[in-house]
């Protein structure tokens, strides 16, 4: 199996920071504010393997670092310290250290995310299909009428029904809006795909519905996937690793019905035991 | 015997530790046995004496406390499952080594033959053929084809547990583990499970089994380890 992604030591600090911060936070000290400089270490040393078509979970509760890390992974920010290389077709990617063009590429081309708030992943003010055109104009389609096909296409495998998706999608249901959303992130085949509690406050029969879509898509294109979310059964269908955060740090990972059924630290534990 | 065992289990030891309680428990309890390919190594014991814990840590549902899990894998070479990375897990779970439990996890818009396809999906057998062998399977233990095309979410315990049998058997595993796979069967469709096993055991793939009955070891079991209730921590 080939090696898609390779996390190394990926952290994150909202603030100033300073040389205490990384010590003075964490799980055992039951913070991720710095008491001496009040900065928030929202992420410290995260580091993974992803393989080509695997789905990795990163599971914790809000604040944990867990979105943080998704989205310095996708540019939505640049990480305090780190590195992260992709392997792409083309060659090795060192993420963090590339031109803003070579990640507007990666990003266009190559990544996929979608958010738990389809505002972040749509543009309300164009339609359904439209959004679909945007990212495949930014990946060089040009043609109209291939344009509209490969958008109808989409919306049709992501089960929009295709006759809405001249609508806005700002009046869509959230279940809707959702799938609008993986139809745009999957515009271009990205081999990588970043998922952000996608399902959550979406009803329970929707949900399932998202989950067993993400699912099929996952087999039939072999795409990678980093499914963020704090909903053990989430996890539990789709994730074959997880790791478990808190306070910005891993404090557990492995296989994910090891994690479930004989987890090690305390706090996963008491994760698994809560669960419905 | 003089050729290698597929898997020998050497000390296994699974202890659980429950932080809130602060509490040690014992499950397994220095386990040894060894699984022959071709052969079945059946597990006896009383409830608690960790029958399922040693299948689990196999599997590395588990991660065990001690002891080798000496596996000889496909590609050749002596693998510890107790220490082996879970890539290689992962992969091991989707080349060589089934698991048949008594619960069956699906997706709840996945039709039944799908579910049983799906071992072979994953090994890159197309939908058609997949389908195909599901069906074959199917219809010998007995689920009515109206059955075929729906998710299983609705489905009888007994036919949850045939769908997941059958899930189990398609792909020849080398290595198949079987925790009471005829638990809540009838005895027409528990002789037809008998024999599906005899197959596969002809077919040259190792098995570790808990029985519910004794009948069916007595039936079925090449080799017989019996575990106690361990005592202590």
């Amino acid at each position: 199996m080939d090696k898609i992604l390779e996390v190394k030591g990926l952290s994150q600090v909202y603030g100033p920071g300073c040389d205490l911060c990384f010590a003075s936070t964490g799980p055992d000290l039951e913070t991720n504010i710095c008491p001496h400089c009040g900065s928030i270490v929202a992420l410290h040393d995260l580091s993974f393997d992803l393989y080509k078509g695997e789905i990795l979970g990163i599971m914790g509760e809000s604040g944990s670092g867990k979105s943080t890390a998704v989205k310095c992974l996708y540019f939505d920010q640049m990480p305090y310290s780190g590195n992260a290389i992709f392997f792409d077709d083309s060659g090795q990617m060192p993420l963090f250290k590339l031109n803003p063009a070579q990640r507007r590429s990666l990003r266009n081309h190559r990544f996929g995310m979608v958010y738990q708030n389809p505002n972040l992943g749509l543009n309300f003010d164009i339609s359904a299909g439209g959004n679909i055109a945007e990212r495949l104009l930014m990946s060089q389609v040009m043609n109209y009428s291939e344009i509209r096909e490969r958008a109808r296409e989409l919306l049709a495998r992501t089960e929009v029904l295709t006759e809405r998706m001249d609508e806005l999608p700002k009046n869509f249901s959230g279940g809707m809006q959702q799938r609008v959303q993986i139809a745009k992130a999957l515009a271009t085949r990205p081999p990588l795909l970043f998922l952000d509690e996608v399902t959550t406050g979406l009803d329970l029969s929707v949900q399932a519905k998202i989950l067993d879509l993400i699912l099929e898509i996952q087999s039939e294109l072999n795409t990678a996937m980093i499914v963020v979310t704090h909903d053990l059964g989430v996890i539990r269908l789709l994730a074959g690793r997880t790791l478990v955060m808190k306070y910005g740090r891993v404090i557990e990972s492995g296989l994910t019905d090891q994690i479930l059924e004989d987890p090690q630290h305390a706090y996963t534990q008491q994760l698994v035991a809560s669960a419905l | 015997m003089t050729r290698k065992p597929l898997l020998s289990v050497e000390n296994l030891s699974k202890t659980f530790y429950l932080h809130e309680q602060n509490k040690v428990i014992p499950s397994s309890s220095q386990v040894n046995l060894t699984v022959y390919s071709g052969k079945l190594t059946a597990l006896i014991g009383p409830t608690g004496a960790g029958k399922s814990s040693v299948l689990k840590s196999i599997y590395r549902t588990y991660l065990p406390s001690s002891g080798r899990l000496l596996y000889e894998t496909a590609a050749g070479g002596t693998l510890d499952l107790a220490l082996a990375l879970e890539h290689r897990i992962l992969e091991l779970r989707r080349e060589e080594i089934g698991f048949v439990t008594q619960f069956l996890h699906t997706l709840p818009r996945q039709k039944t033959l799908d579910v049983v396809a799906m071992p072979l999906y994953r090994q890159g057998v197309n939908k058609q053929e997949g389908r195909a062998r599901a069906a074959e399977l199917l219809a010998e233990l007995n689920i009515p084809e109206r059955l075929w095309e729906v998710p299983p979410a609705t489905f009888s315990g007994g036919e949850k547990q045939r769908v997941n049998l059958a899930r189990g058997l398609i792909a020849s595993p080398r290595l198949l583990l079987l925790d009471e796979p005829t638990a809540s069967l009838d005895a027409k469709t528990t002789d037809r499970v008998v024999d599906l096993i005899q197959r596969k055991k002809a077919q040259g793939v190792g098995m570790l089994a808990i029985f519910h009955h004794a009948d069916l070891v007595k039936r079925m079991a090449d080799e017989v380890v019996e575990l106690s209730v361990p005592t202590s921590a």
